[in-house]
């Protein structure tokens, strides 16, 4: 790890102006994912500003039935929130279905946002990579992808967002509220994630003198809502393929839908076209398998990543099955 | 054994006593090599190659020495000359300790990608760490060979060595697999694997002159005090290995790996004590791992399940710098009657770091292979996986004819189908269900030889009643300490709770190394045997007394000493080969080893293809039972290493570069929590005549046949058969 | 920095992590390395109360946290390791018991887990013990002495 300076932001100004004309600055919320990148010399800044503790922790409910979560909210904080459990179900279960519980514990919302790829290439030095030094290459396309995106990719980077959490916001319609010394602006999260394009070192939105003050959920469309992920392990494995979805039906019809998926895409995917094909079309398997085939119809895969679209395909009619059945299966 | 003492105390021996260095390990009171305090203590950090073969053509460590703290930088310009290895020599076991045959820091050239071309030395790890980043590198590339896959075709033909043949057969297998009635055959595949123990390898070392300590995270504190003193050139009486805590080792700690010899170098070069404790990155770089393995496995059979062929080869690698040739289906040789057998192991060799052996080496991967096509041939039969391994049941081992120490195969598996409930299982692919899961049940036979190797071993009677035994042995979780102590406390009339075992140090007496499954039974019969000549020493001070401490103390003695084997040069030297000897002349005369039968239930998503182990079961024949918690303990953890094996483990080797891609935890997946369910071991407690006390090693089995029982679940699951190793959801889709 | 109740004067770099700086500068060498990378969990110690990777937490930014690390742990479960024989090599064991002690705090304030939803409400069942020890690694597989113990000591 490089030496860097450190400061401790008692309040968000004294954060917001510590990174003001500090062009290498980072951020450090829960740490868990900055201070690996920073020991595997991925991340190298010379100014690190300590955020964790600011007083963004809280979850307040809003006017119109949504939610505003604090940027410094702990994952598992969030998870056990009475509000988030009853209303919001797919986003505690995303954030129970990510990492562990000690990570849990140290991890915060807003750093979850910004969470890095898991992409083997990415993380090591010796490697051509695109997204950690621009113009380099991409090793992982031709090497091992089968962590690799099918969804959004290009042909200079194929890597994928790792967040759980994510997804389930992706679902929920949220804002996230960003502050600088020049202001506040609200970025919805669907916009907040870039896709690579031809340069993949750009991830989101977010401008380097800009925190993530806190994110914003609108009023749920339903409270029936569930997060599958699937995975390598039980437990404690990144998603290979994770749905979060939102279904509300009516007579045997589909009256409102949300979907995203998590481990396909650069970014976390909302499933636009799935849930315009949802959206009027009776609750079945059929209409599932549809939607599912519309979403995907774009994929483009690697050699070894090619089973992720049948398998998003699979799961995601699994899990809206879930949905209109009991809810009981898994 | 004739009793001359009146017995003070319950047997302790098969009882399920608590391990004797618990408290040490649940307070966090037990120090590991990298957790011992020196003054003027620096820290070492490891510079890796990012090619796999070629040349150092620059090397600049000026950035890296500017940093604060840094001491010096250690490279193939400045660092201390190494003696090279010696040549393995049967006579001294220490000879195969060296990992790979690189002059560390000592040349230009660059044998795999990771080796270490630069050690930085500092003041803490922070510097040390940061700096190692710091150094710049200029290679000159030569081709290499490192894809296993690519390489294949051009494998050859595997020696075989002392103790195993590289091939054998018995009458004309091809011949007999053309014109058998029902025949199956497959190609299985098997990737690399790291042993990833959760103790990073570490070294401590400090010079005192020509003297060194060293605390190591080895499996063979006597093969690495030899291979220091040869490689650093110093006397070998001069050089002292401390290892009581051992973080786990699996076979990666059995060698001596470059960070041990870099440490070592390091603290030569600035007169300070160094200490290294791996990253788990570096211990995939510099530590090998399993080779991967491709396997045929072709059975032909009569249409009674009388198996009239078995053929079983396989090609893995060895690294051109070393490694030791897997012994992939030496299981073949023993397990089924067939009446033509024909087993041949090939060889490639490649520019990667040498493999090294993990838990049951070559039986683990080829377990796998024979036991899941067994389980194809008795679908193709109709006829029950059980019944048809109970029709080729040997009554002698089938490849030569010799006698069987031990074989209680057939009770295993009664054993083990009952405590499971087979009998509850439908034969018919995908016809179990558990709500919307697919359930599948399979079955597949454990096997693994018994070895046993020289020991010395010192055991003191004092007058207080205390019994000190004294052996160095490795301690990295078997138990060895607490199941010594109860060989010890029954041979004496003792309780148990006054026996003390010392281990882990090389002033003790010789120990062979933690690894084969055999340290417990080699220093079982040692301790055994000195046990004996102290009670003859005790007879010769008068009539036996109420207990034997009562004998020293009408005699004014206090205390008595036995000892077995001698620590001096010569005395090691005809020792081993004694040892040798009888190793040979046993092996002639039987077949000894560990057997069992693996019952498992998983559970697979037929939506996702992810399949879970929900139910395990287990019965072994491991001769007698020292210690039935640490035991059962070990044989579980054989189990959950098998049941990574099947589902999840895999080193990402790039094809393109031999680089290690996915070196961290968390992209190779070992098993969590969540992936295991509760594992019922059972076992058989029927003593091996022909060894000490009859027990065997229980190291190893437990792994063994675990793959190729999932698989065969799998295939009952889901009606698939996966041939190819782990069996991931994207295989089942 | 306050360590098992003590005041632990300490002058290190921001770049040394809390499991360096009691390894390395407070010789609290129960607590283990790992990975380095909040991979195995061996690193495992409490911070007011809450189990954490103590890997991937700067020293400083715990600065006045109250840190507990096994030296300072005095728990039933310690015994019930032992007599459930839930460790072989022992590497593992300080972040196993570390993480089992705020686990159970966790379950006791109500911290549902993945698995929660599919059990029984209120019960620390075999099941949800493994889906909330799943960030604790042990290689030797000794996973199920060690969910034997923490049931034990549940109940």
């Amino acid at each position: 790890m490089r030496t860097f300076s450190y400061v401790r932001a008692p309040d968000v100004e004294t954060a917001l102006r510590a990174v003001a004309d500090e062009p290498n600055a980072k951020f450090l919320g829960g740490g868990t994912n900055l201070v690996d990148l920073m020991r595997e010399n991925v991340e190298r800044p010379d100014v690190v500003v300590d955020i964790s503790r600011l007083p963004l922790t809280g979850v307040e409910e809003l006017p119109g039935g949504g939610v505003r979560i604090g940027a410094l909210v702990r994952n598992s904080a969030l998870a056990a929130h009475p509000l988030i459990r009853t209303r919001y179900p797919v986003l505690s279960q995303a954030i129970l279905c990510g990492a562990s519980a000690q990570l849990r514990n140290m991890a915060t919302v807003g750093g979850n946002l910004l969470q890095r790829t898991r992409c083997l290439y990415f993380y090591d030095g010796a490697s051509a990579c695109n997204k950690r030094e621009p113009a380099s290459g991409c090793a992982a396309i031709g090497g091992f992808t089968r962590n690799h995106g099918v969804l959004g990719v290009s042909e200079h980077c194929i890597a994928t967002h790792p967040s759980d959490l994510c997804v389930a916001l992706a679902a929920l319609d949220a804002e996230v509220e960003v502050e600088s010394t020049r202001g506040t602006r609200r970025i919805p999260l669907t916009g907040f994630h870039r896709l690579p394009g031809s340069t993949p070192h750009v991830e989101s939105a977010l401008e380097p003198d800009e925190l993530v003050t806190a994110i914003e959920l609108p009023a749920p469309i339903t409270e029936r809502s569930r997060y599958r992920k699937v995975r390598d392990r039980a437990s404690y494995a990144f998603a290979l393929v994770s749905v979060a979805a939102a279904l509300e039906t009516g007579g045997g019809t589909v009256t409102a839908a949300r979907l995203a998926l998590g481990g396909v895409a650069p970014k976390p995917w909302r499933a636009v076209e799935a849930e315009r094909v949802l959206l009027g079309a009776p609750a079945t398997e059929e209409s599932f398998r549809a939607a599912a085939d519309a979403e995907l119809a774009a994929a483009t895969a690697q050699d070894g990543n090619t089973f992720k679209i049948e398998l998003a395909r699979r799961t995601i009619v699994a899990t809206l099955r879930d949905l209109t059945s009991d809810g009981s299966a898994t | 054994m004739t009793r001359t003492l009146p017995r003070t105390s319950e047997p302790a021996v098969g009882k399920p006593i608590d391990r004797v260095d618990g408290t040490a390990k649940t307070t966090g009171a037990a120090r590991f090599a990298a957790e011992h305090p020196y003054p003027g203590l620096a820290h070492a950090a490891l510079v890796h190659a990012t090619i796999s073969r070629g040349r150092i053509t620059a090397i600049d460590t000026t950035e890296a020495a500017a940093i604060p703290g840094v001491v010096t930088v250690l490279t193939h310009h400045n660092a201390p000359a190494l003696k090279p290895p010696r040549k393995v020599s049967p006579l001294d076991l220490s000879t195969m300790a060296s990992g790979t045959s690189v002059a560390y820091l000592n040349t230009d050239e660059v044998h795999w990608d990771g080796q270490p071309v630069a050690v930085v030395v500092a003041e803490t790890l922070t510097a040390a760490r940061e700096a190692a980043a710091l150094v710049k590198v200029v290679y000159a590339p030569m081709r290499s060979t490192v894809d296993f896959l690519a390489e294949e075709p051009n494998a050859r033909p595997q020696k075989g060595n002392l103790l195993m043949s590289g091939s054998a057969k018995k009458g004309d297998a091809e011949a007999a697999l053309a014109t058998a009635p029902v025949r199956v055959e497959g190609r299985f595949t098997t990737p690399p694997h790291h042993h990833n123990a959760i103790e990073p390898h570490a070294t401590t070392a400090v010079w005192d002159g020509d003297r060194l300590t060293v605390h190591d995270a080895t499996q063979s504190i006597d093969w690495l005090r030899s291979h220091l003193a040869l490689r650093f050139d110093v006397p070998a009486e001069g050089v002292r290995v401390i290892a009581p805590f051992v973080g786990g080792g699996f076979g990666g700690k059995a060698m001596i790996w470059p960070g041990t010899i870099l440490t070592v170098m390091a603290a030569r070069a600035t007169g300070r004590p160094v200490r290294l404790l791996l990253t788990r990155e570096g211990v995939y770089r510099t530590v090998g791992g399993r080779t991967p393995s491709t396997q045929r496995v072709a059975l032909g059979a009569r249409t009674d399940g009388r198996l009239t062929a078995l053929v079983h080869t396989s090609v893995t690698y060895t690294g051109r710098v070393g490694g030791s040739p897997e012994q992939v289906t030496s299981q073949s040789k023993h397990v089924y009657d067939a009446e033509n057998i024909l087993v041949r192991q090939n060889l490639v060799e490649l520019d990667l770091i040498s493999n090294t052996s993990m838990r049951a080496p070559g039986d683990a991967m080829g377990t796998f292979a024979l036991e899941a096509a067994i389980d194809e041939l008795a679908y193709e039969l109709g006829m029950d996986p059980i019944e048809l391994r109970m029709r080729n049941e040997p009554e002698r081992n089938p490849i030569d004819g010799r006698r069987f120490a031990n074989r209680n195969l057939r009770e295993a598996y009664r054993l083990g189908a009952e405590r499971f409930g087979w009998a509850d299982r439908t034969p018919e692919p995908g016809s179990m269900r558990d709500g919307r899961w697919l359930v599948g049940m399979g079955v597949a036979t454990a096997f693994h030889p018994a070895w046993q190797f020289l020991a010395n071993v010192t055991v003191r009677l004092s007058v207080d009643g205390t019994v000190l035994v004294r052996c160095g042995f490795q301690e990295m979780g078997m138990g060895g300490a607490t199941a010594q102590a109860q060989i010890a406390a029954d041979a004496l009339g003792v309780p148990v709770e006054s026996v003390r075992v010392e281990y882990g140090d090389s002033t003790l007496p010789l120990s062979p190394a933690a690894g084969g499954s055999m340290q417990t039974a080699s220093v079982a019969s040692s301790v055994l045997a000195a046990c004996q000549k102290l009670r003859r020493k005790l007879a010769k001070l008068g009539p036996p007394g109420e207990t034997p401490a009562a004998v020293l103390a009408r005699a004014g003695v206090p205390s008595l000493e036995a000892s077995v084997g001698s620590d001096s040069r010569l005395g090691r030297l005809t020792g081993q080969a004694r040892f040798l000897a009888k190793l040979l002349r046993d092996q002639r005369r039987w077949m000894r080893a560990a057997s069992g039968a693996q019952f498992c239930e998983v559970r697979v998503d037929p939506d996702t293809g992810e399949t879970r182990v929900s139910r395990w079961t287990a019965a072994f024949d491991v001769g007698r039972v020292i210690n039935a918690k640490t035991a059962v303990s070990q044989l579980r953890g054989g189990i959950v290493m098998g049941i990574g094996m099947a589902l999840s483990e895999e080193t990402l080797v790039d094809p393109r570069t031999g680089r290690i891609m996915n070196p961290g935890l968390g992209e190779y997946h070992v098993p969590v929590h969540a992936d295991i369910p509760p594992i019922d071991v059972a076992y058989l407690d029927e003593p091996d005549p022909t060894m000490p006390l009859g027990l065997i090693g229980v190291g190893e089995v437990g792994i063994t046949g675990v793959a190729g029982a999932i698989a065969n679940a799998v295939h009952h699951a889901t009606g698939r058969r996966i041939r190819d190793l782990p069996i991931t959801l994207d295989k089942l889709l | 920095m306050r360590v098992n109740g003590a005041d632990e004067p300490l002058d290190i770099q921001p770049q040394v992590s809390l499991l360096d700086a009691l390894r390395e500068h407070l010789g609290l060498t129960g607590t283990k390395k790992g990975c380095d990378q909040g991979a195995c969990g061996a690193c495992t110690v409490l911070a007011d109360g809450e189990r954490i990777n103590s890997c991937l937490a700067l020293a400083v930014q715990y600065e006045g946290r109250e840190i507990t690390t096994i030296e300072g742990i005095d728990h039933p479960l310690q015994g019930a390791f032992v007599r459930h024989d839930g460790f072989q090599c022992g590497y593992c064991t300080s972040g196993q018991i570390c993480s089992a002690v705020g686990m159970l705090a966790e379950h006791k304030d109500g911290m549902p887990s993945a698995v929660t939803e599919h059990a029984p409400a209120g019960e620390l069942s075999p099941a949800e013990i493994r889906e909330r020890m799943s960030g604790n690694l042990c290689r030797c597989g000794a996973y199920n002495g060690i969910v034997e113990a923490i049931q034990e000591v549940a109940r």
